[in-house]
């Protein structure tokens, strides 16, 4: 290595001028305008909405119906990704293309075909005792749905780099199977697990299309957090609008800073372990 | 090959292929078979009708237009963004990569109300705004933006990865032999990715064609104008014309299908090609 580099490739500042500008102008400025105007209001208007039942109500559905949504796809997940990484078996590839879908499909086309599922008269709906569409079960369904993929595509290729020599040492010290899997397999995949957990868990805070049409919409009982952003534009209520939407974008920004130590811890784990 | 010792009994696995793939036959395959049966509830023909009204031609056009505009800016920005960082080192560039990723953690329909708050009627810009005649709340550019935003780091956050793994030897062998930087740029680094670029672009595409929350905020349901395609099955289903709304939900499951499939067959391609120039 010499001491000094020569820039031999062209085109920097043009590039990275144009990201940035074009960053700014799309992203960044726009997401300024709701923190300033969010700045900008009073405690009392801030209060005013957020200790409002109807809002706190909508609050308790959007953050519980995603933890446990996000929990759903942490088991399912994990299994899934176990399934497709460990037992080959007919139509593995055509599956494992699958999980992508909820990435695919628009977000109302989820929304109305989940509701003609669950629907009391729907394939599924009509086979179950209890009510899913129209409750706030219905919106932990399209969480669920929507959260699919985020589990398996962080775990599988942590899965994939596990060493089995580990899994063989574990069982010639004579380990069982299960508790090679919580002692051994879990601990070097757990900050991947948590990672796909927490993903799964934001995007189903913000989620919006696929939860609206199977939820009902009950005020304070089948509400999300999002719907209700929607609701107060369009009463021109922007200070109410304002607070709901500040405080979520709060929980994002912590959400990915958490994601991003997760990841972070990652890969100190996959780098200990080769 | 799997060892003895790695091996799960045949009962546990084959239990757990059966739970698995349940759960996604659930999830993932019976909401996929809903859409194309409720379409076809009435016959082809009510199908085939639905599909043909004006509003539904109209949503189709605007999507399509919409999709048109905000691929090919955000593709272009991908392309920028990646050589940046990909082929020179600065400060900042580990923020610089966390903002361009900031559109995916932000709610769709928050999405949609920045640009309300900034270009909306009661904003600072409001007033100016109106008395020029400018429509973009409530009117396709908001549209236009709104799916900008949502669908901006899908391809860079594709290119970024891909360009810094090639690194810099080739670009530099080539410029040192006389190329210019264009020349470069067309015969060295786009070759190199151009397999990850169209996924990105797909993602991309699948995303502008089928946004609803952030869409849905912006653009004020102005049936024949400003209603897209998944904005249009809303307003079908809230009317109870179920066939007609799981018609134009079907050509979006159909893009959503294909989207998996070229993704899918461009990850065997691009696999071994990647794999072939990491090994220099």
């Amino acid at each position: 290595m010499t001491a000094k580099t020569v820039r031999v490739i062209p085109g920097f500042s043009l590039t990275l001028g144009l990201t940035i500008g074009y960053l700014s102008l799309v992203v960044l400025i726009p997401l300024a305008a709701l923190i300033l105007k969010a700045a900008g209001m009073t405690a009392q208007q801030w209060l005013g909405t957020l200790t409002d039942a109807r809002v706190l109500a909508s609050f308790r559905l959007s953050f519980g119906g995603a933890a446990i949504a996000a929990l759903v796809n942490g088991i399912f997940g994990l299994l899934v990704a176990w399934v497709l990484v460990r037992y080959p078996f007919p139509g593995r590839k055509v599956i494992d293309a699958f999980i992508d879908l909820p990435f695919a499909l628009p977000t109302a086309v989820a929304g109305i075909a989940l509701t003609a599922l669950y629907a009391p008269n729907g394939w599924i709906g009509s086979l179950l005792p209890f009510k899913v569409a129209f409750t706030p079960l219905g919106a932990i369904i399209a969480m669920i749905f929507i959260g699919v993929p985020f589990v398996v595509r962080t775990v599988e290729p942590v899965l994939q780099d596990v060493d089995a020599e580990l899994e063989e040492a574990a069982a010639c010290l004579g380990a069982s199977r299960v508790q090679t899997f919580v002692r051994v397999i879990l601990p070097s995949i757990a900050p991947a697990l948590l990672t796909g957990i927490s993903l799964a868990f934001a995007r189903a805070v913000g989620e919006y299309g696929s939860i609206i049409f199977i939820a009902g919409n009950l005020p304070g009982v089948s509400e999300i957090a999002p719907l209700l952003i929607v609701t107060k534009l369009e009463q021109y209520d922007y200070v109410g609008a304002t607070a709901i939407a500040s405080l979520m974008l709060a929980v994002s920004f912590a959400m990915l800073l958490a994601i991003n130590m997760l990841q972070k811890w990652n890969r100190q784990r996959l780098g200990g372990l080769s | 090959m799997s060892r003895a010792a790695t091996r799960d009994p045949v009962l546990v696995r084959w239990l757990l292929i059966t739970i698995a793939i349940a759960f996604l036959a659930l999830f993932l395959v019976l909401p996929l078979a809903a859409v194309l049966t409720e379409a076809l509830r009435k016959g082809a023909d009510a199908y085939w009708r639905s599909l043909g009204g004006d509003d539904t031609l109209a949503s189709i056009r605007l999507t399509l237009l919409v999709a048109g505009i905000a691929v090919p800016l955000n593709l272009a920005f991908g392309l920028a963004a990646s050589w940046a960082i990909a082929k020179f080192d600065f400060a900042g560039k580990a923020w610089l990569i966390s903002f361009i990723d900031l559109p995916f953690s932000v709610s769709p329909v928050i999405s949609g109300l920045i640009y309300v708050l900034l270009f909306g009627a009661q904003s600072a810009l409001g007033p100016w705004l109106i008395e020029h005649d400018v429509k973009i709340v409530f009117a396709v550019p908001g549209i236009v933006l709104a799916t900008i935003f949502v669908t901006f780091p899908f391809v860079a956050r594709e290119l970024i990865p891909l360009m810094e793994e090639q690194g810099r030897d080739e670009e530099e062998a080539a410029l040192t032999l006389g190329a210019g930087g264009l020349r470069t740029f067309w015969a060295i680094t786009l070759p190199n990715v151009k397999w990850g670029l169209l996924y990105g672009v797909l993602l991309c595409n699948a995303r502008a064609m089928g946004e609803f929350g952030a869409v849905s905020v912006v653009s004020g349901h102005i049936r024949g104008l400003t209603n897209t395609m998944p904005l249009h099955v809303e307003i079908l289903y809230n009317e109870y014309d179920f066939v007609g709304a799981f018609a134009v939900a079907s050509l979006l499951a159909l893009l959503a299908l294909v989207t998996l499939g070229a993704k899918t067959t461009l990850e065997w391609w691009h696999r071994d090609e990647l794999a072939a120039s990491g090994k220099h």
